[in-house]
């Protein structure tokens, strides 16, 4: 009896040891797979979108290759993806559309994020048709006239409606009140997922069947199916404050990028290439067309970007 | 005359007896019939008829966004994360990375070798052979590092499963009343939904792997829970007296005759928590688990079915071999000839001296020269399909086309129907169902369970999810019945149907979903593909053995009568098969469920969206009020269909 109460205090008292004795701040753990080999290593956040995935392709490819990181990417959804930056699961998130609400928690409040700048790209949301489409019936184009085309935008998931596609639960969008304050006949859809819509808005664009969609730019997308925004009521600063109220148009956003605090503080030289790294809207699709449309792999594309691009990326390494 | 005098009475005495229970089935409805008469009128005078009242709902969206604001602001400070849920989570960190870094000291030659041999040792020279083919194949398409992390992962998380559910086990096991208040709480975690509780786990633990891995638990534990008490409950009573006269103690009776006497059930249950495990590989990479799962996640962002099929495939070997390996040790149980330690031994040196070697040559890693791309090809392959299919094919139509038809003629009538019901109906509906099939007890969980759905106040997506629930279910007995049969019959057809089985009930079913966007387009009906693809290898199976299992006999006479084959099946093999056939109906269901909430991704709305919704959004109340009434659903689907004799098993 006495050999195993030892025994039992040995294994606590060696299990407090392992874990740093006493209080064990969970908010503060690298994923287990980081470091592995003794490498410098970090963890970039990825967003299900191909642009996101073509600045991360870019980082981890100068990372490791010219500045010898081991890069770790997991795919995060854009809340959640602030929640592990806060708790330093994730190092960088390189494509934010804004979400005041987090920076206001993580950035002023708790200060366990750290702005990493602006990325050079500006992010715009809307509403698209068809450019194929527009040209049949160029009034399509403002939102007044939508009604009119509901019959031509039904599909068997809007009911008697038009079909309003939207995207992925994790977007910012506003699109049900839209609909409802500017009295629309359509049907919001939700595809579920980026990927999903995509799918089949090639899929439409094959048959040059109308459609109406939420979708955003930059985008590689357009270059396959070339489309035409639909002019909303014009966006005022604040017009989107109240979510169920909102009338107007999304606003253009300078996309930024966040760094975990820590990691901004002594994150060396990964930290100030990830805060220098800014480029353009044509380089993002550049990349995002090989990564989604060529199916390379991200670090072929990238790889593809950084041999073409040298001027551009050595300002980084400075 | 004796013996025909005692069939005739037996023949006259099971007449009797079904006559009874038909009166019985009449009697229950005819009881719940006037229940109903009393008590509608009274609940139609108070609250009206159509969808669920209001006044019957509670709003959980304020206190359940308190309750996300409050751990998010006392996640790094608070006593309860700092001495409780911080020693959980580093702990699982620890161990995933200690497994981890094991596995790369070891390089791709050592982890291969040390599998190889554990197989040879455990199940014999085939199966070593196709383990190491397995981890092969893992290099070769270029996904090792994924594998390793994929593997250190499940390591953790099975053993952590296995201890979990032994633990418990063994309390239901020795303890009759443990065991009474065990039972419904692993039946109900069997039938529920993963995806459910992805939320909950996330919020405290945050994104990655400590919440991956106790997700993974969550979902891997009861049946190795289930099995163990199993294995200890049914221990030979015979033994079991011979060991008590010759004076053993509890713990020695334990330790000597319970324990050894219910490895089979012990290996059992270790080789279904894996494979459970397994499945959760990919689901758990929505909260950041990393490993070959979060390929398939990030391939499918890129609509690249290709690389999703190329990091699947490991997936598919790893839980292949497992199952193998662990299912033949179970087998050669007891069989073992003495030397083994020797054997054992030598087996283990050798894969030493492999993982040494590679050590010293500096191959740890596998060479990124030796890949094989797969992705391309198989993209091109999508891309013919849905170039070909989707649309304007002569006389047939496309799959789109198909897709609009399911959508507008059985999905939307289907859908419109259960919410044009009357509240108090779909419950009466539901109890009858649950009384005719179960006892009362089931009956009453099932009529709780869609009530509590209607007292979250999302009457209305549950029903919708029913109702794509029901066309699949529907749509999969038509087929799994049929290829069941068909595989019953011929030893030809099952032999050529296995592999395919195999492949896909353990390909995750994540991989489904674009292909079924490419060829159905975005909505429920893709959503419906994708859970019937992914049933259809359970209830094939169980149609076939429950088939194979009928007594020859019987079918021997029926055919010396001269019964054609078509009536042998309808006469003798389907009516004698029927617990089977129920039992196939009820896991269609269970994962049917499962994947029609995942086709929240792709458009099939309802509940699955509102899950994906409040984990995009760290959205409490809209994800675990959705996630709570998937899990009704799942219990009140579950309770229908239950036949009298469950199995052990989720995924067949």
């Amino acid at each position: 009896m006495r050999l195993r109460t030892t025994s039992v205090m040995a294994g606590a008292a060696a299990l407090l040891t392992l874990t740093g004795c006493g209080a064990v701040d969970m908010t503060k753990q690298a994923s287990p797979f980081a470091n592995a080999r003794g490498s410098k290593s970090l963890t970039l956040s990825v967003q299900s979108w191909v642009g996101a995935q073509a600045n991360v392709a870019v980082a981890q490819y100068l990372l490791e290759h010219e500045l010898g990181y081991r890069v770790d990417t997991v795919q995060v959804d854009e809340v959640p993806a602030w929640d592990a930056l806060s708790q330093g699961r994730v190092d960088a998130i390189l494509e934010d559309w804004g979400h005041p609400d987090q920076e206001k928690r993580y950035v002023e409040d708790k200060k366990t994020i750290a702005p990493g700048g602006d990325l050079g790209v500006t992010g715009h949301i809307g509403w698209y048709v068809p450019t194929y489409f527009a040209k049949q019936h160029p009034d399509v184009t403002d939102w007044k006239n939508l009604n009119k085309y509901a019959g031509h935008m039904r599909t068997a998931e809007s009911g008697g409606k038009g079909q309003l596609m939207d995207g992925s639960p994790s977007y910012v969008t506003n699109d049900k009140a839209l609909v409802a304050n500017l009295k629309l006949n359509y049907q919001v859809v939700f595809a579920g997922s980026e990927a999903a819509q995509i799918t089949q808005m090639k899929q439409f664009a094959k048959e040059k069947k109308p459609f109406l969609t939420y979708w955003y730019s930059p985008q590689w997308l357009f270059k396959k199916v070339p489309m035409t925004e639909v002019k909303l009521p014009p966006y005022k600063e604040g017009c989107d404050a109240d979510a169920a109220k909102v009338a107007c148009a999304y606003p253009h956003t300078p996309l930024q990028k966040y760094l975990n605090a820590d990691f901004a503080k002594s994150g060396g030289k990964a930290a100030a290439f990830l805060k220098k790294f800014k480029w353009t809207t044509e380089d993002q699709n550049e990349v995002s067309l090989m990564i989604a449309n060529d199916k390379l792999s991200a670090q072929d594309a990238a790889k593809k970007w950084v041999d073409s691009h040298a001027s551009t990326w050595r300002a980084w390494l400075s | 005359m004796a013996t025909v005098t005692a069939t005739v009475g037996h023949s006259g005495v099971s007449a009797l007896l079904k006559n009874l229970r038909g009166h019985r089935a009449v009697g229950k409805l005819l009881l719940l019939a006037v229940a109903a008469a009393v008590i509608v009128p009274v609940l139609d005078s108070h609250w009206a008829s159509g969808t669920w009242p209001g006044a019957l709902t509670v709003d959980l969206s304020a206190p359940l966004g308190r309750a996300s604001e409050w751990i998010i602001d006392n996640r790094d400070s608070h006593p309860l994360f700092l001495y409780f849920f911080g020693y959980v989570s580093s702990a699982v960190v620890l161990s995933v990375r200690a497994v981890y870094v094991v596995l790369l000291a070891a390089g791709w030659a050592g982890v291969t070798a040390v599998a190889a041999l554990v197989a040879w040792r455990t199940a014999g020279v085939r199966l070593a052979l196709g383990t190491a083919a397995a981890f092969l194949a893992c290099g070769l398409l270029g996904m090792w590092v994924p594998t390793m992390q994929t593997l250190a992962l499940m390591v953790v998380a099975v053993l952590a499963s296995v201890l979990l559910g032994a633990l418990l086990g063994l309390a239901a096991g020795l303890s009759d009343r443990t065991y009474r208040a065990l039972r419904p709480v692993l039946d109900t975690m069997q039938v529920l939904p993963a995806f459910a509780y992805l939320l909950p786990v996330v919020l405290v633990f945050g994104i990655g792997v400590p919440a991956a891995v106790l997700a993974t638990v969550v979902y891997a534990a009861p049946p190795m829970a289930r099995l163990t008490a199993l294995g200890l409950r049914d221990a030979d009573a015979g033994v079991m007296e011979a060991v008590t006269s010759l004076g053993a103690t509890v713990r020695q009776r334990l330790l000597t005759a319970r324990l050894p006497l219910a490895r089979k059930e012990l290996l059992l249950g270790l080789n279904q928590t894996i494979m459970m495990a397994l499945s959760m590989a990919v689901i758990a990479s929505v909260i950041g688990a990393g490993g070959l799962g979060d390929r398939v996640y990030q391939a499918l962002a890129s609509v690249d079915v290709g690389a999703a099929l190329a990091a699947g495939i490991p997936i598919v070997l790893l839980a292949v071999v497992l199952d193998r390996v662990t299912g033949a040790a179970g087998e050669r149980l007891g069989s073992d000839s003495g030397a083994t330690a020797l054997r054992w031994a030598y087996a283990a040196a050798a894969a030493l001296a492999v993982a040494l070697a590679g050590h010293l040559t500096g191959r740890l890693d596998w060479p990124a020269s030796w890949t094989l791309s797969i992705a391309e090809p198989v993209n091109r392959v999508v891309d013919w399909m849905t170039n070909h299919l989707y649309s304007g094919v002569p006389y047939i139509g496309g799959t789109a086309d198909w897709a609009g038809h399911f959508t507008t003629w059985v999905l939307d009538p289907v859908r419109d129907g259960l919410q044009w019901l009357p509240w108090w109906s779909v419950l009466l509906i539901v109890a009858a169902l649950a009384w005719l099939i179960g006892t009362w007890r089931t009956a009453l969980t099932a009529v709780l369970a869609m009530a509590a759905i209607g007292v979250l106040g999302v009457w209305k997506p549950s029903l919708d999810t029913l109702s794509q629930v029901l066309a699949a279910v529907a749509v999969t007995l038509v087929l799994g019945f049929a290829t069941g049969i068909a595989a019953a019959r011929s030893e030809r057809v099952e032999r050529l149907l296995r592999p395919v089985l195999d492949v896909f009930q353990t390909m995750p079913q994540f991989v489904y979903l674009i292909p079924v966007v490419a060829l159905f387009g975005v909505g429920r009906a893709p959503a419906v593909a994708a859970a019937v693809v992914y049933a259809l290898p359970a209830v094939v199976r169980i149609t076939t053995q429950g088939l194979r299992a009928v007594d020859p006999a019987a079918l021997e006479s029926a055919r010396s009568l001269g019964a054609t084959g078509a009536q042998q099946l309808r006469q003798v093999q389907l009516p004698l098969a029927r617990q089977s056939l129920l039992l196939a109906v009820n896991q269609g269901v269970v994962l049917v469920l499962a994947v029609v909430i995942i086709g929240g991704l792709v458009g099939g709305g309802a509940l699955g969206y509102d899950v994906v919704f409040g984990l995009a959004q760290g959205d409490l109340a809209t994800g675990l009020v959705a996630g709570a009434a998937i899990v009704c659903l799942g219990l009140m689907l579950d309770r229908v269909t239950q036949p009298t004799a469950r199995t052990t098993k989720k995924g067949a």
